[in-house]
């Protein structure tokens, strides 16, 4: 097997689970409990903090443990929004974000708040200047996502914070794809509020974070307990939250040299795939981008066929398709950068991981223009598009 | 997702091509996302004797248009046209529900294809 799908999870890595062990056995006390077994979990709850705030320079009063990366977007964007409603009743998010965080919006919307969904570039980049147009008097929360796991981009973020900050607007960053990957320091981002995943850093999943800066006011999405300073009720998750704070202690170790080690893969991956292929896009930003991810449009072939038959040679990778996905929608990500829904077919991500080696993408690279060949012999399209219409997403006729 | 049936004719579709000297062609597609589906077909005494066609779409669509131009070879014309998307899905082994379209694009090219080569034969 050949796993180039990191974006959309990760195994566990070895030290994880043994850090989770004892709390899946023995080690069972709630963290409420006043006697001795109770007060360990308390003490392991409490240490997987420092070590989650250690990853992001943040204090560890500032982190709230959730069940997983949508579930702090949510509490982030509804929470600040709600949170903020005496002041005003605008947010701002861009049209790159996680749909945990635009459906959110679009929940607001109905409730009466004012939404802008910021457009983005043809790399899938913010324009800060157009962002800080967009802020108004009522403007009270913005959310634009760190890097995008579909087309690896990293947002402006430092100078999205600088704007948030002189216009005393409240700032969330979904930091779900870039931990791990990239350095993520809350300081220097200049966030209010900031999203963590542990499966996409190697921890298990089941486990996620809200980072929230020092005195800021959230409302809760789960009430009925004091669990988390009463930001979030239900016994905590412990084997996870253990799990995600000794995945947060490996993520900081030797973070540059892993990254610089994945952009080298990378590099080969991409080099390797624009030569052996014709008619292919690389989507997103070529040089602010996740050091391990490759995306790409190829011409006259679809998506979901890509993934299957590269499934079938031991070689897993994602797609943003609208025949791969549920709704058969294109993903709205790329169309967003203006890439038509009949090139959006053509999607497909490659996201790199510390598990893969050189070996692994020279593979990819020899395998992946036969599967793209062997597709297009069955394609209409094969000598060119032929004038076909470009419009909308793939709705079933009936 | 896909039974072992879909995944033998995606992997290995048969009748993939164009027919040079086709009698009928029809094309189907989902006009919004761009999924096409083209099938042609070669007709002697009221019986298709060969059929074969090119795709734009996903794996089902694929494996379906596999499966139609297996299944209308040897048909007359009439048995051919009743060959409905519920056939087709049947004769792959079930489709996933949000894929059954793709299964539709399969049976509404064919009668497509079939109609062409009526109008061709009444042109005549
Ligand atoms: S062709 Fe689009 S889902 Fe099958």
């Amino acid at each position: 097997m050949r796993y180039f799908d990191h974006m959309a999870t990760n195994p566990l890595r070895p030290e994880v689970l043994d850090a989770m062990m004892p709390y899946l056995k023995e080690e069972f006390g709630n963290p409420m409990s006043l006697y001795a077994l109770g007060q360990k979990s308390k003490k392991a709850l409490e240490e997987a903090r420092g070590q989650v705030a250690a990853l992001i320079g943040a204090k560890p009063q500032e982190i709230i443990f959730t069940a997983s990366g949508a579930e702090a977007n949510n509490m982030a964007v509804r929470g600040l929004a709600m949170a903020s409603k005496a002041k005003g009743s605008h947010i701002i998010v861009s049209k790159m974000e996680h749909h945990s965080v635009l459906n959110p919006a679009r929940m607001l919307e109905k409730e009466g708040f004012a939404v802008t969904f910021l457009p983005v570039d043809k790399y899938g980049m913010v324009d800060p200047g157009a962002l800080e147009k967009a802020i108004t008097k009522e403007t009270v929360l913005i959310s634009v996502v760190h890097a995008s796991p579909e087309v690896g981009t990293i947002e402006p973020v430092e100078e999205i914070g600088r704007i948030a900050k002189k216009h005393g607007v409240l700032f969330h960053t979904d930091a779900v794809a870039s931990a791990g990957y990239l350095p993520v320091d809350v300081e220097a981002l200049g966030v209010s509020a900031l999203s963590l995943s542990a499966h996409e850093f190697y921890g298990p999943k089941g486990a996620g974070a809200l980072y929230l800066k020092g005195g800021t006011r959230i409302v809760p999405l789960i009430y009925g307990g004091i669990q988390e300073s009463g930001r979030r009720a239900g016994t905590e998750n412990i084997p996870a939250i253990v799990g995600m704070g000794k995945a947060a202690e490996l993520a900081k170790a030797g973070l540059a040299e892993r990254a610089g080690k994945l952009a080298r893969l990378r590099d080969r991956l991409v080099a390797g795939v624009l030569e052996g292929i014709g008619h292919v896009y690389y989507t997103g930003h070529p040089e602010h981008r996740l050091p391990g991810h490759a995306s790409f449009c190829v011409e006259f072939i679809e998506g979901e066929a890509m993934l299957l038959m590269l499934a079938a040679k031991g070689i897993y990778a994602a797609s943003g398709s609208a025949c791969s996905s549920k709704a058969l929608k294109a993903s709205p990500v790329l169309l967003s950068m203006g890439i038509s829904s009949q090139l959006a077919q053509g999607s497909i991500v490659f996201s790199l991981g510390t598990d893969n080696a050189e070996d692994d993408i020279e593979y990819a690279i020899r395998e992946f223009p036969a599967v793209v060949k062997r597709l297009r012999e069955i394609s209409p399209y094969a000598g060119g598009w032929g004038g076909v219409k470009e419009t909308g997403t793939c709705i079933p006729k009936n | 997702m896909y039974s072992e049936k879909l995944m033998d004719h995606f992997t290995n579709p048969r009748n993939v091509g164009d027919i040079p000297d086709a009698d009928g062609v029809g094309e189907e597609g989902n006009p919004t996302c761009g999924d096409v589906m083209k099938i042609s077909i070669k007709v002697q005494d009221g019986r298709i004797v060969d059929a074969k066609f090119r795709t734009f779409g996903c794996g089902a669509a694929i494996g379906v248009s596999s499966m139609v131009t297996e299944m209308v070879k040897g048909k007359t014309l009439e048995e051919a046209l009743s060959i409905t998307k519920e056939a087709v899905a049947e004769a792959l082994d079930g489709l996933p529900p949000q894929k059954m379209h793709c299964s539709n694009l399969g049976a509404d090219a064919l009668k497509k294809a079939i109609e062409d080569y009526r109008n061709r034969q009444g042109a005549k």
